[in-house]
């Protein structure tokens, strides 16, 4: 039985949610910017199972595995494009990736 | 305090602390560890949800793929400290961090409105969460379609990691 | 699952198994280059004629426990997103083997990303939406850093994808906490619980976060930031695909949860319909009047799609059925005149980024009269004159504005496009009327370069004589 109200889990994803937004925004190595959109789709997951629970409903669990999928290859794609720019620029610092000026 | 709530209160800060000290800390590789910290807690509350299957997956999917691939990458670009963390223009993370702490009381308030009846479903929560339920939901024909397609999304991956990084392409 | 779901579901079954077996005939075959064009041209006509037939025979049905909904606006969304393929196939092989980004993989992922946009036309719910919208970020990241030598081809990339991502994760909390409060990820739901919910603060928060990640998508005001960069720095067949195909199916995620809500009557609509307006008024006047200062062209193109994604959300604050079909034709039309621009731009552009700015334009007409011809006709279409498509796009958005009560934002509308006459008919004047600076090298187009050129001249000039057809199918 559930015993916790279900705010307790909205709450807890929505502070990590707005962590992992306050990290996109501030960081400026790329492979930490990466991990910190990891952190934000991960609490929109604690909240999908949340409500998936507590409403007696698949949608919310299944939803969180498509999730995982998307998350798995947003993280091959991004490495390897990481990795394409440090191959002809030795950085992964977003500050110093401004050739595209006017 | 029950013990539902204690598991909750240990977990919570477990997962708010980690989180924290992935967007603090100066060195990328105590970043992904804290994430995978994060990521075991999330795991362990899933578990107080009754979500086995997704608590299991969790850690296979997340801490087990994703965050190896992640320290592989920076252990091979070799990435020390960082001295300057914060981005060049401190006025866009001024605005950042404001717009979402308003973002942040927005939701916390709309959450807090919420007040659930616990009874709702929950019964039904224990089977929901086990394997057979969510595989019985997987191939129903209302999510095997979506199911079916997120399999492309993996397949591009898959291609374009080969096409961005390769080194010799025909 | 049934036969009718397989059949309903054929035209994006078709695409993706196409994407497959290209895939694998690039593994296998060697100099597949020709045999996969091939492949992705069949495969887009086979896409094609599965989805006219399921608007025939099955116009409005749902399938797959009404995941997907098939007929009226989503075939003409897969026809947007068929058409901007097979021009983007026929435009690619030259291009992208001159500026050195000349992979086979491109046909794959292309394949994939138009299976991805076919999923989003026809989801009747947010869980296809989003897995359709993730099937072509995903491909859009590789293929916007395809010219992986080129610095800024790599940033490109990665700008995009860090704020594609991040805009994921907004758009899906939305999701999470509409799920929550209608209790289903159906827009079936929205429509019928909405009205109802006993969360109402969470609903609208949800539905402002789907706006926020989509509005990312589209690239609308003040979620534009990375389109400038990410389309001036991705080889140009990509960004004429991504700037036509990928805002088409963005929109058509937007108008598959917007619209059940405009339906509800849930209490806090008025609100919901300022807030569009004012992104729309944002979008409109920050793109064209930051376009009047670019010197490159690409660039200009980029600021001017942040003002189309404007005119095209008018049609969402409008809400109402002129809007969506306004919305839907306004596409085809964009569709036609945006790549065809972009093709000529690409077919101009030297390896290095070079003729790219707009003093390589001056005197095109005497250098190259057909391409200035062509190109005066896609400038004049987005300025929105008579009788070119473009001008029937407006018309009808402002019509549905209108309708709706929001004349004001028909003004600006109009406002806007006076501005955008500066730029747009600026670059003709440019072409005809002033002297070349030095001698320009360039400008000759293979015949299958100029058969998309051709398509997208049929296509500007037969859209703008036969509107009320194509507003028929939308209706449908």
């Amino acid at each position: 039985m559930l015993t916790l109200p279900i705010e307790y889990y909205l709450t807890l994803s929505a502070v990590i949610f707005i962590i992992g937004t306050i990290g996109v925004l501030t960081r400026r190595n790329a492979i930490i910017i990466f991990m910190c959109i990891e952190l934000m789709l991960n609490s929109v997951n604690l909240t999908l199972v949340a409500f998936s629970q507590y409403m007696g409903d698949m949608a919310g669990q299944i939803m969180v595995l498509l999730v995982m999928t998307v998350a798995a290859a947003e993280a091959a794609v991004g490495l390897a494009i990481v990795l394409a720019l440090f191959r002809n620029k030795q950085t992964v610092y977003v500050d110093e990736v401004n050739v595209l000026k006017w | 305090m029950s013990l539902d709530l204690t598991f909750f209160i240990i977990l919570a800060i477990m997962a708010a602390v980690s989180a924290l000290m992935v967007i603090l800390r100066k060195n990328p590789i105590t970043s992904a560890m804290s994430l995978v910290l994060h990521f075991v807690s999330l795991a362990g509350l899933y578990l107080t949800l009754h979500a086995q299957f997704m608590a299991v997956i969790q850690m296979l999917v997340y801490a087990g793929a994703i965050m190896v691939l992640v320290v592989f990458v920076i252990m091979l670009l070799n990435l020390g400290r960082e001295e300057k963390m914060a981005v060049r223009q401190s006025a866009r993370a001024a605005i950042g961090i404001g717009a979402s702490m308003v973002l942040g009381a927005l939701l916390i308030w709309g959450l807090t409105q919420v007040m659930r009846p616990v009874a709702a479903g929950s019964s039904q929560a224990m089977v929901n969460g086990q394997i057979a339920s969510v595989g019985k939901a997987l191939f129903s024909t209302a999510y095997v379609f979506p199911f079916e397609m997120v399999s492309l999304v993996l397949l591009a991956a898959a291609v374009g990691a080969v096409v961005l990084t390769k080194r010799n392409l025909k | 699952m049934t036969q009718t779901d397989l059949l309903a579901g054929l035209a994006i079954e078709i695409v993706s198994i196409f994407a497959l077996i290209i895939m694998l005939t690039d593994a296998l075959v060697e100099r597949s280059t020709r045999l996969c064009e091939t492949l992705s041209i069949v495969g887009l006509l086979g896409g094609l004629a599965a989805s006219a037939y399921a608007h025939l025979t099955m116009p409005g049905q749902t399938a797959f426990n009404g995941m997907i909904v098939v007929g009226g606006m989503s075939t003409l969304y897969d026809a947007i997103f068929c058409g901007a393929g097979i021009m983007t196939v026929l435009l690619a092989r030259e291009y992208l083997t001159r500026v050195g980004g000349m992979f086979d993989e491109f046909y794959t992922l292309l394949m994939m990303s138009i299976a991805g946009m076919m999923l989003m036309g026809h989801s009747a719910d947010s869980m296809p939406m989003f897995v359709g919208l993730e099937v072509m970020s995903i491909c859009f990241y590789v293929m916007a850093g395809l010219m992986r030598n080129k610095l800024s081809s790599n940033e490109a990339a990665l700008k995009y994808f860090l704020l594609g991502a991040f805009a994921s994760g907004f758009l899906l909390y939305g999701i999470a906490l509409v799920y929550g409060s209608v209790g289903s990820t159906a827009y079936s739901a929205i429509a019928a619980k909405a009205l109802s919910t006993q969360f109402p603060t969470l609903f609208w928060v949800g539905i402002g976060m789907m706006i926020i990640g989509l509005g990312f998508k589209v690239a609308a005001f003040p979620f534009h930031q990375w389109a400038p960069d990410v389309y001036h720095g991705a080889p140009t067949v990509v960004t004429g695909f991504m700037s036509t195909a990928g805002k088409a199916a963005a929109f058509s995620g937007f108008v598959g949860f917007i619209a059940p809500t405009m339906a509800s009557g849930v209490p806090g609509l008025e609100k919901a319909k300022v807030i569009l307006a004012l992104l729309a008024v944002g979008s409109m006047l920050v793109g064209n009047i930051t376009a009047l200062a670019q010197t490159n062209v690409k660039r200009m193109l980029a600021y001017s799609s942040v003002a189309h994604a404007g005119y095209l959300m008018i049609g969402l604050a409008a809400g109402n059925a002129a809007g969506w079909t306004g919305i839907t034709y306004y596409l085809v039309a964009y569709l036609f005149m945006q790549i065809g621009a972009f093709a000529v731009v690409g077919i101009l552009e030297r390896e290095n980024g070079g003729n790219l700015t707009v003093d390589d334009y001056r005197g095109l007409a005497r250098r190259r009269p057909g391409l200035a011809l062509v190109m005066s006709l896609f400038m004049f279409s987005l300025t929105g004159i008579p009788p070119f498509a473009g001008f029937f796009g407006k018309y009808y958005l402002f019509n549905a504005a209108i309708q709706a009560d929001l004349t004001w934002l028909a003004i600006v509308g109009v406002v806007s496009s006076v501005i955008s006459v500066w730029f747009y008919l600026g670059l003709v004047v440019i072409m005809y009327f002033r002297e070349p600076l030095g001698e320009m090298e360039g400008g000759e187009a293979s015949i299958s370069s100029r058969t998309a050129l051709a398509l997208s001249i049929i296509g500007t000039l037969l859209i703008g004589l036969i509107p009320q057809a194509i507003i028929n199918i939308a209706a449908r």
